[in-house]
C-alpha cells in the first residue's frame, strides 16, 4: 500500500497544470469560478483547444484517438481539470454515445461520428427520460416504426440537457411494443435539425435554462441511424451508464469549491471578524473537508482497482462514487449561502454580471445552491444507487 | 500509488484471520472473558508463536520490523473478532513509545517480554480534568537523586489491572497545561507506592484507577526527554489512534454482514424483513458509511510515513472524525435493523455496538478531532 504518486504520475500532474495555465481562456475559468453558464461558444473553443492537443477524448481507445493513459493518469486529469476549473468535455459525446458507437456501432458509423464527437462539429445530446419515465426509465413509450429503409419517430423525452445547442441525439426508442419492457428498445441516433423534432425549454428552479423537452413528430430517420443490433438498446444503455465513471464523484469540483469557501470565509465579517473565525462555521467547512478527503481516498481505492484488474464489469462503487459526491457537492453550495448570508437575496433575471455592481461576486451563489438540488436526482437518483448497492453488493 | 496488500501482507492477513477463526468465536470470547484478569493468557500465547506480538519492532530488537499496513491488518482483524487482549495497550502504545523514544537499554529490557508473550502493559495518561489534551497534566514527577518520586492520579488505564509495566506521562516542570515540561516513564506495576483500581468496561475490556503516591523510579525509567516528552506522546498516541480507527473498520465490517444476513433470514409479514426497501436503502447507507471509514483508515495508516508531524497528526485527526461519525452510523443502524433481538446480551451485535461506542471515546472523540483539524486550517490548504 502506497498513497504516494510515482514520480511519472507527478510530472505528468505538472504537464496537466502547465497546459490548463496557459490555454483555459481566463473568462472561462472567472465564470466557472463564479458558477455562471458559459455560451455555447466559449464551450466548443475550449474542447476543441483540449482536442487539438490530444486530449478531448483521453479515455477511449487509441485507435479512436484516445491517450492509451493509466487509471492514474485519467484520475489527475479530470482531478487537475475539475479543480482548476476547466469545463469538463461534453459527457453525452465524449463518454455516452462515443464509447457506444465504437463498441457496438458498425464500420460506417464509427469513421463519421468519431472524429465529429472529439472535435464538437456535433454537439449531442440524450433522449433517454420521458415525462413517464423517470427512475423506470425501461417503460419509455416513445416509438420508432420501421418503414422501408426509414424508422418513423414519435414521443417525447424530457430533461434534456443542453438540447438548444444540440446537433444531434441518441434515442431510446421501443421498436418492439410487444416485447417485455427491457427487450423492446433501440438505440437510434438522429439529427435534431430533422423535421419534426420540437425542443421546448425548461427553466428550473435557479432561473436557469439547461434543459429541455424534446417532441418529436413524425421525424423520418434513416433505418442505418440504428446503433448495434434491434431491439438491444436497453444493453447498450446500461453500458453508457455503467460507464459513466470517471469523475462521477466530482471531487475535483467539491475541492475547488471548498477553496472558493475559504477565501470568501475569510472575506466576508459577521460580528466584526471573518466567518472563517466563527469556530462554528469552521468547523461544519472542516467536516466537509473530511468528507472529501474520504470520498477521493475511496475514489482512488476505485481508480487503482480498475488500474489492477480492468474496468470488466460495471463497479458498484461507482454508487457510493454517486452519493457521497453528490451529497458533498450540495454541502459545498450550502456553506456558500452561509457565508453571503443575506446577500444570496438579489435575483439577477438574467443570470449575467449583476446589475447590482457590489453584489457581483455573489450573483451565482443562491441559483448555484438552488442548481445543485439535481446532483442528487440525476444520472440515477441516489435512492436508485442505494437500491444497486443493496441489490449488487449486499444481496439484498 | 496502490492499495493492494504485497505478498507478505497478504500471508499476514490469512494467518491472523485463520488465527481468530479457529480460537475467537463468540463462546470463546465468553469465555476469555471469564479467565482471571478477564482475558486469555493462552490466547496471548497463541499470538506470541506466530510472532504477532513482534511484528512492529525492529528485527534488531528481535522483532519483525513490520510497518503501519501491518498494524492496519492485525487491528482489523481484532475488531472483526472483537478481541478482548490488550494487543493496543501492549504492543501498539507501549511498544510504539519504546521503539520510538526508548534507549538501547530499555528496548532490551522491555522489548524480548512483549514478544514472548510474558508481559503485557498499560498507558496511564487520562486525569480527572484532562480529558482528550495529552498536555494536560497534573501528575508529577520530581527528581530525586538521579531517579524521580511520582505522584498522583490516573484514570480508566486500559490493561491497567494486569499490565505488568505502566507508562506514565507526569508532569516535570510548569502548569497543568503547559506543552513542555512532560516526561514519560515506565513504571513497574508493583513498584511501592502504586495503588489500582480494576473493573471491567462497558465493552468488555478492562482497564483500572491508579494512584501513584511517592513512586520512587531510577534514572533509567524515563523515555526520552524528561522535559519534552510531548511530541513522543502525540506520535505514539497518534498510532495508536491509527490502529482505533483500523479495528473499528474491522468491528463494522462485521456489524454489517451481521445485519445483512440478520434481515435476509428474519421473516415478517411471510418474507425477510432485507426485502423492504427502508431497510435496504439503511443497509446501502451502512455500507457507504463503512467505505468512506475504510479509506480514512487507509490514510491514517499511510500518513505514518508523512515527514511532517503536522500534516501526519491532521490526517490522523480527520480519519478518527470520519471514523468516529461512520462507526455511530453503522453501530446503532445495525441495533436498529436487528430489532429486538439487537438489545439482548446474548447477541453479538450488541457488542460490536459497544466497543465501537468505545473506541469512539478513547483518545479523542469526533468533536474533538474537528476541532483539531479545523484548528490547524483544515484539510485542504
Amino acid at each position: 500500500m502506497d498513497l504516494a504518486f510515482t514520480k511519472e504520475e507527478i510530472a505528468f500532474r505538472e504537464e496537466v497544470r502547465e497546459f490548463f495555465k496557459n490555454n483555459v481562456p481566463p473568462e472561462t475559468r472567472r465564470k466557472l469560478q463564479e458558477g455562471r453558464h458559459l455560451s455555447k461558444d466559449e464551450m466548443v473553443t475550449w474542447w476543441r483547444i483540449l482536442n487539438k492537443k490530444g486530449w478531448g477524448v483521453s479515455h477511449w481507445p487509441k485507435e479512436y484517438g484516445g491517450t492509451g493513459w493509466s487509471s492514474v493518469q485519467h484520475y489527475i486529469f479530470n482531478e487537475e481539470l475539475q479543480s482548476y476549473p476547466a469545463p469538463q468535455p461534453l459527457a453525452f459525446g465524449v463518454s455516452m454515445v462515443g464509447p457506444v458507437i465504437y463498441t457496438f456501432g458498425n464500420e460506417a458509423q464509427k469513421k463519421h461520428y468519431l472524429p465529429r464527437i472529439a472535435n464538437v462539429d456535433d454537439w449531442w445530446c440524450q433522449g433517454f427520460s420521458e415525462p413517464g419515465s423517470g427512475s423506470d426509465l425501461a417503460s419509455l413509450k416513445t416509438k420508432a416504426e420501421r418503414r422501408g429503409d426509414k424508422w418513423i419517430i414519435n414521443g417525447q423525452k424530457t430533461w434534456t440537457t443542453l438540447a438548444q445547442h444540440a446537433d444531434m441525439i441518441f434515442c431510446l426508442c421501443r421498436t418492439d411494443p410487444a416485447a417485455k419492457k427491457q427487450m423492446g428498445i433501440s438505440f437510434i441516433v438522429f439529427s435534431m435539425k430533422s423535421k419534426g423534432v420540437t425542443v421546448r425549454p425548461i427553466q428550473t428552479i435557479d432561473g436557469g435554462h439547461e434543459v429541455n423537452e424534446v417532441f418529436f413528430d413524425d421525424v423520418e430517420v434513416p433505418y442505418e441511424n440504428l446503433i448495434g443490433e434491434e431491439n438491444k438498446g436497453w444493453d447498450y444503455a446500461k453500458f453508457l451508464l455503467g460507464n459513466e465513471r470517471t469523475g462521477i464523484a466530482r471531487v475535483g469540483v467539491s475541492k475547488e469549491r471548498l477553496r472558493r469557501i475559504r477565501a470568501l470565509a475569510s472575506k466576508v465579517e459577521s460580528g466584526g471578524k471573518p466567518i472563517i473565525e466563527d469556530p462554528a462555521f469552521r468547523e461544519k467547512l472542516t467536516a466537509c473537508e473530511i468528507e472529501l478527503k474520504a470520498l477521493e481516498l475511496t475514489q482512488l481505492r476505485v481508480v487503482a482497482d480498475e488500474g489492477k484488474h480492468g474496468k470488466g464489469k460495471p463497479n458498484p462503487a461507482s454508487s457510493v462514487l454517486k452519493i457521497k459526491g453528490s451529497e458533498i457537492q450540495q454541502t459545498t453550495t450550502e456553506l456558500l449561502m452561509e457565508v453571503i448570508g443575506p446577500f444570496a437575496a438579489p435575483y439577477d433575471e438574467h443570470g449575467d454580471a449583476g446589475s447590482n455592481e457590489s453584489m457581483d461576486w455573489t450573483a451565482q451563489i443562491a441559483p448555484s445552491y438552488f442548481n445543485n438540488r439535481k446532483v442528487s436526482i440525476y444520472g440515477g437518483s441516489n435512492e436508485i444507487q442505494r437500491n444497486i448497492i443493496s441489490k449488487a453488493v449486499l444481496g439484498l | 500509488m496502490d492499495f493492494d496488500l504485497s505478498e507478505e501482507q497478504r500471508l499476514l492477513k490469512e494467518s491472523i484471520d485463520g488465527l481468530l477463526t479457529d480460537a475467537y468465536d463468540f463462546d470463546a470470547r465468553k469465555k476469555y472473558m471469564k479467565e482471571k484478569g478477564g482475558w486469555s493468557k493462552a490466547l496471548w500465547g497463541r499470538l506470541a508463536e506466530q510472532g504477532l506480538l513482534g511484528l512492529p519492532f525492529a528485527e534488531a530488537d528481535g522483532g519483525f520490523g513490520a510497518g503501519a499496513v501491518e498494524t492496519m491488518i492485525v487491528m482489523e482483524a481484532l475488531g472483526k473478532a472483537l478481541v478482548v487482549e490488550p494487543y493496543l495497550a501492549t504492543v501498539v502504545i507501549a511498544g510504539g513509545f519504546l521503539r520510538h523514544g526508548g534507549s538501547a537499554e530499555q528496548k532490551a529490557k522491555y522489548i524480548p517480554g512483549i514478544i514472548d508473550g510474558s508481559k503485557t502493559f498499560g498507558f496511564a495518561q487520562l486525569e480527572k480534568n484532562s480529558r482528550y489534551d495529552l498536555f494536560d497534566i497534573v501528575t508529577t514527577a520530581k527528581k530525586k537523586g538521579d531517579g524521580w518520586v511520582i505522584d498522583g492520579e490516573k484514570f480508566v488505564v486500559l490493561n491497567g489491572e494486569n499490565a505488568d509495566v505502566l507508562i506514565v506521562t507526569a508532569r516535570t516542570k510548569g502548569g497543568q497545561r503547559d506543552k513542555s515540561g512532560i516526561g514519560v516513564f515506565l513504571v513497574p506495576a508493583d513498584a511501592k507506592g502504586v495503588t489500582k483500581k480494576g473493573y471491567p468496561t462497558q465493552d468488555g475490556l478492562h482497564a483500572a484507577d491508579i494512584t501513584f503516591t511517592n513512586v520512587e523510579v531510577g534514572a533509567d525509567a524515563v523515555i526520552g526527554d524528561p522535559e519534552n516528552g510531548l511530541p513522543l506522546i502525540e506520535r505514539v498516541a497518534d498510532e495508536a489512534r491509527t490502529a482505533l480507527c483500523a479495528e473499528a473498520v474491522g468491528a463494522m465490517d462485521e456489524s454489517l454482514k451481521e445485519t445483512v444476513e440478520y434481515i435476509k433470514t428474519r421473516k415478517q409479514f411471510g418474507v425477510a424483513i432485507g426485502s423492504f426497501q427502508s431497510l435496504q436503502h439503511r443497509a446501502a447507507d451502512m455500507f457507504v458509511a463503512l467505505e468512506q471509514a475504510r479509506s480514512m483508515s487507509m490514510f491514517a495508516t499511510m500518513a505514518s510515513d508523512f515527514d511532517d508531524a503536522k500534516e501526519r497528526s491532521s490526517a490522523v485527526a480527520a480519519a478518527k472524525v470520519q471514523i468516529g461519525k461512520s462507526l455511530k452510523f453503522v453501530g446503532q443502524q445495525s441495533i436498529q435493523l436487528h430489532g429486538g433481538i439487537g438489545m439482548t446480551m446474548e447477541a453479538k451485535i450488541g457488542h460490536y455496538f459497544k466497543r465501537l461506542t468505545m473506541i469512539e471515546n478513547t483518545l479523542g472523540d469526533t468533536d474533538y478531532h474537528l476541532r483539531r483539524v479545523s484548528e490547524g486550517g483544515g484539510l485542504l490548504a
